[in-house]
């Protein structure tokens, strides 16, 4: 007769973590529904006055209420691609050393001190840039690559303008100091956990150290170097200090040129947020919010369908 | 015993040298001199730690990945010694390859598994690459079960399937040693039997050291057998007189059992 009662309240206490872990799971769902519903709400008179137009409209003119986001958009992603095309090989090798390259003493210091880039806060980054890279930059980075890439036909004019220093270059390299910290730490977790037995058949193979991590770590490792990728990729978009500091603020877009200054929707936020008033200002400002919140979502997204494609490249698994 | 089982005075292919192996100061094997011969199967058994599969992983040099792992002595290949430091440890791999105790397909086709190693070392053509993989895979007996589906991933084959696939993988590149460390420790019986036929038909073509610590695996594939205790060879020789007649107190007690 003690065996029911006994299970009982072993039932009970089941249900009840059932519940409460359910409810801790709903809450993110709410917490998600809350915001967009929030946001879209916020930007319903802008959303309401300016339509799609709001997206490709490349006038920002406060006291006349005229709206428009592609510049702060494009500043955005432009910067986060200048971040990405930096970070991702650098990580690449960073990882790629800590785990098959460095001697076993340098691997923990190395490691640690990869961490404590990560743990800088952001606002370090906006003033150093603006007070020390910028000035390098446009001294030294820019010249050099207006005499290199500049002279190249077709993405030269990427590369030519006034050496200002601040702008979208130096806002991209920045943001691509900020998160090699983070793909390179997930990369190097990703390459460790390949088993070893896996790399020395590639090595009993007769492959070098490179083919053995270009055909065999990569491939197997894929899924998680996508997700460090993505990680970092996510924090590019939403970095709002540093780039702030030195991305130029300037809501004109006349040139291609990665050198001009321009705006991300983070620092258009950031900047203006305290001056907007009540009513349409606001209101597009929300927006903004509301069309990196949806950038997000889709870089997300269009992860999750290459992780899947890569695996049906792969063939059948069981 | 109806025919001679084996023929007079078969041919050295690799000549063991006073070889001793250190991890770290910790020596692993002690002072070890024997010959595997061409075209033969030779296991080495032996309890847990005696030094079995490090004998293997140094035939390769598989620890020199390794930076606290030494070997020291000779292994001598058609007159050159394995563990000189002018010697291409790639190409060494190449002639000398290896087959671990558990499947590890790479993360790519079954066609691109065997392709893969290949490529290394040797450019072909597309119809020469395909002639290639079809001969690894017919000799690795792995042919009528894969040949339709040679664009799937080799990790969709069963664990059995998968270690003919390693083994195709590795003779695809004409080794002329083909090392095994345990092969069929993670595989059920009628896999391992597979396997076992197999080693019987490859070593026309292949010298093959096996590590395995089945005597039996040991007793049914291998020519010559190496005992080996505590990093040392206790007794090497003909497979049949160690285990029908062992020489040694030691080697009588592990094969019947009463140690190890």
């Amino acid at each position: 007769m003690h065996l029911p009662r006994k299970r009982k309240s072993s039932a009970f206490g089941d249900v009840l973590f059932f519940n409460v872990s359910r409810a801790f799971a709903a809450l993110v769902l709410v917490t998600l529904a809350g915001i967009i519903v929030s946001l879209c709400y916020g930007a319903w008179p802008s959303i309401e006055r300016f339509g799609p137009a709001f997206l490709i409209g490349s006038d920002w003119n406060p006291p006349a209420e005229r709206f428009g986001a592609l510049i702060p958009m494009y500043g955005t992603l432009i910067t986060s691609i200048i971040a990405l095309l930096i970070a991702v090989p650098v990580s690449f090798g960073i990882g790629l050393f800590l785990t098959e390259l460095s001697p076993v003493w340098l691997r923990r210091p190395l490691g640690i001190a990869i961490e404590l880039l990560a743990g800088i806060p952001s606002i370090v980054y906006g003033m150093w840039g603006l007070l020390v890279f910028a000035p390098i930059v446009s001294e030294y980075l820019q010249p050099f690559l207006t005499g290199t890439l500049g002279t190249i036909p077709g993405i030269g004019a990427l590369f030519r303008g006034p050496p200002l220093g601040i702008g979208l270059l130096t806002a991209g390299i920045i943001l691509a100091i900020m998160i090699i910290p983070f793909i390179a730490s997930v990369m190097r977790d990703v390459f460790e956990v390949t088993p070893r037995m896996l790399k020395e058949s590639a090595f009993g193979l007769g492959a070098t150290t490179w083919e053995v991590v270009w055909c065999i770590v990569l491939p197997y490792t894929k899924v998680g170097v996508i997700g460090g990728i993505i990680l970092g990729l996510g924090r590019a978009l939403g970095e709002t200090m540093a780039v702030t500091f030195v991305i130029g603020n300037n809501n004109v877009l006349d040139t291609i040129s990665l050198y001009a200054p321009g705006n991300s929707i983070t620092s258009a936020l950031a900047n203006e947020f305290a001056e907007a008033g009540e009513g349409m200002y606001s209101a597009a400002l929300v927006e903004l919010g509301l069309i990196l919140f949806l950038i997000t979502f889709v870089v997300l997204s269009l992860s999750k369908i290459l992780l899947l494609r890569l695996a049906g490249h792969e063939g059948a698994q069981t | 015993m109806t025919e001679p089982r084996i023929p007079a005075a078969p041919e050295v292919q690799l000549s063991i040298r006073g070889l001793s192996f250190y991890y770290g100061n910790y020596q692993a094997l002690k002072n070890i001199t024997m010959d595997v011969y061409k075209a033969r199967v030779t296991a080495f058994i032996g309890p847990s730690g005696c030094g079995k599969s490090t004998l293997l992983r140094a035939l390769n040099r598989m620890y020199a990945l390794y930076p606290e792992q030494r070997a020291e002595g000779k292994l001598l290949l058609d007159g050159k010694n394995l563990l000189d430091s002018d010697i291409d440890l790639n190409d060494l791999r190449a002639r000398i390859g290896m087959v671990f105790q558990k499947p590890t397909p790479f993360p790519m086709s079954i066609y691109e598994n065997i392709a893969f190693g290949v490529r290394l070392h040797e450019s072909l053509t597309r119809a020469q690459m395909d002639d290639r993989v079809e001969w690894a895979l017919r000799k690795a007996a792995l042919w009528d079960e894969a040949k339709d589906k040679l664009s799937q991933s080799g990790m969709s084959l069963s664990g059995g399937q998968q270690q003919r696939l390693c083994i195709a993988r590795g003779i695809a590149v004409h080794p002329e040693i083909l090392l095994l460390d345990e092969p069929t420790s993670a595989l059920d019986p009628i896999s391992t039997a597979k396997i076992e036929e197999l080693i019987h038909d490859l070593k026309q073509e292949f010298t093959i050291v096996i590590v395995t610590h089945n005597m039996q695996q040991a007793a049914r594939v291998s020519d010559y057998t190496a005992y080996m205790y505590l990093g040392e060879v206790i007794e090497f020789g003909d497979t049949d007189d160690l285990f029908i007649a062992p020489k040694n107190k030691q080697t009588e007690d592990y094969i019947t059992g009463r140690f190890g």
